[in-house]
């Protein structure tokens, strides 16, 4: 943390010297924060031949919780889900904001939005957030995902306002060893089942035994299995995926 | 139902007194249009243009007053082309209903229009009528202005599913004869466009050359001439 006293990183409206915008940066740290606040997890897309599996590794900082509530997935459309790391409430702003935009293109051109459409908008939104003084920018990258006229597709956005669209992807405190397991993944040729099985394993490898507390598995899917919905993964599923990541951790170990 | 009510136009205003059509078939759609425009009984156009471009593969067929539906066409075409820069693909010819029907929704106070929008696009050929009050109906054929009520039972009486380009286009072209006989508003030449991915191709039948059908014949004007020949019932009266 070089940039600190250096007066460059008071504002997301200053440039350092070198270019780099340090509350940005400093967003980033927010996403992928490990500690004890529960937002700090770890969530990832895969895009199959016919749809997308959204799952994230939910920390549970209480055993008061109900189980289940506070859910990480949220459903922006029919056909849309979108999965958030880092600051909780900053995630739920954004699909809102979303919610609106899908709403108004439905609206406007009596057609379901394309993934790529609300990735760019959401994206512009983002980023005007690391242009001003008297904001913050957004402490969460994003995942979204949807099946549209062109199949299904997946894109993350980072703090910054950029975004890819990905075959897989990971963001969030355990994103690199996620990644490294998704490339090892033929995504392409798998259904949607086999898709949300190895989620299931990715969420339970990612996740820190020892460090943390015990964590919920969350997913969602939508795509030919659904009827294009995007929908939490029916119960019976989740926990068959439960079951076959844990004994696929044991013989890992 | 696409009766223009003259009454809410000026004094003056030019009116497409029209008998306008779409037709979808299998590989595309055909649409088609007289090409009379009046101000009151005079013609102020015998070859006006009605086709109106909206997007490469999306054409609208226009009737009611001609300045509103100029203005809403334009304003189609330059939502259409936003449309497609911002999302990098041709508009569908749903999308592009759905922005007609937008206009002609919110402004029904103050327009005159009813138009029928027709293309092609990834999904097929489709037509949508967007008739007085700003509704958004896909059909498989529609007709409109004030010529086609004089033709809706040729119409149902004659479409079938399945045709090819050449049966849909004599169609069309039949049905705006027949509509432009009977109605006073319509008139001058048939304007048609074939649109199938492929692109468009227009047509055009001189006002010499339209389909011909039964004109009338007179009946009564024989007896008068010819006293020995008339039937019972005249002697009677």
């Amino acid at each position: 943390m070089t940039s600190i006293g250096t007066g460059y990183d008071l504002s997301a409206s200053t440039y350092s010297p070198d270019g780099r915008i340090f509350q940005v940066e400093y967003a980033n740290k927010a996403v992928e924060n490990s500690g004890q606040d529960p937002s700090h997890s770890t969530a990832i897309g895969l895009r199959v031949k016919d749809g997308i599996i959204l799952a994230v590794e939910k920390l549970v900082h209480s055993k008061l919780l109900i189980p289940e509530a506070n859910r990480r997935i949220q459903t922006l459309d029919r056909h849309l889900g979108l999965a958030t790391a880092g600051l909780l409430a900053d995630g739920r702003q954004l699909a809102n904001k979303a919610r609106d935009e899908s709403a108004n293109f439905r609206d406007s051109f009596r057609s379901p939005a394309p993934v790529k459409y609300i990735a760019d908008r959401l994206g512009s939104y983002i980023q005007v957030y690391t242009l001003y003084s008297s904001v913050r920018p957004f402490g969460i990258s994003t995942i979204i995902g949807g099946v549209d006229q062109d199949g299904p597709s997946l894109f993350v956005i980072e703090p910054s306002g950029v975004f890819f669209g990905y075959h897989g992807a990971a963001v969030g405190k355990g994103r690199q060893l996620a990644k490294t397991e998704l490339e090892k993944l033929k995504l392409s040729d798998l259904s949607m089942k086999q898709a949300v099985l190895e989620a299931a394993r990715i969420i339970y490898l990612v996740h820190d035994d020892s460090k943390e507390k015990t964590f919920e598995l969350e997913m969602s899917w939508v795509g030919n299995d659904t009827n294009g919905l995007h929908v939490p993964v029916p119960k019976d599923l989740l926990s068959e995926a439960e079951q076959k990541a844990k004994a696929a951790l044991e013989d890992f170990e | 139902m696409d009766h223009i009510d003259m009454h809410r136009l000026k004094q003056g205003e030019v009116n497409l007194g029209t008998s306008i059509m779409a037709v979808q078939f299998v590989g595309g759609v055909v649409i088609g249009a007289d090409s009379r425009t009046t101000t009151g009984s005079y013609i102020a156009n015998r070859v006006t243009d009605k086709l109106t471009f909206l997007h490469d593969h999306i054409y609208c067929c226009r009737s009611g007053s001609a300045a509103d539906t100029q203005a809403i066409a334009d304003f189609g075409h330059y939502y259409l082309q936003m449309q497609a820069q911002v999302m990098g693909s041709a508009p569908s010819v749903l999308t592009a209903a759905a922005i007609m029907e937008k206009m002609c929704y919110q402004n029904k106070d103050q327009l005159s229009a009813g138009i029928i929008v027709a293309g092609w696009d990834k999904t097929g050929p489709s037509v949508y009528n967007i008739p007085l009050g700003g509704g958004l109906f896909r059909q498989p054929w529609a007709i409109g202005g004030s010529g086609s009520t004089y033709v809706y039972g040729y119409c149902d009486a004659t479409y079938q599913e399945g045709w090819g380009k050449d049966e849909t286009v004599n169609f069309v072209k039949n049905t705006l004869a027949l509509a432009m006989s009977r109605d006073g508003s319509s008139g001058g030449c048939i304007r048609m466009c074939v649109i199938t991915e492929d692109g468009v191709e227009r047509k055009f039948i001189p006002g010499d050359q339209l389909p011909r059908f039964w004109e009338g014949k007179e009946v009564l004007g024989e007896g008068v001439q010819n006293p020995l020949k008339t039937n019972v019932l005249f002697m009677k009266a």
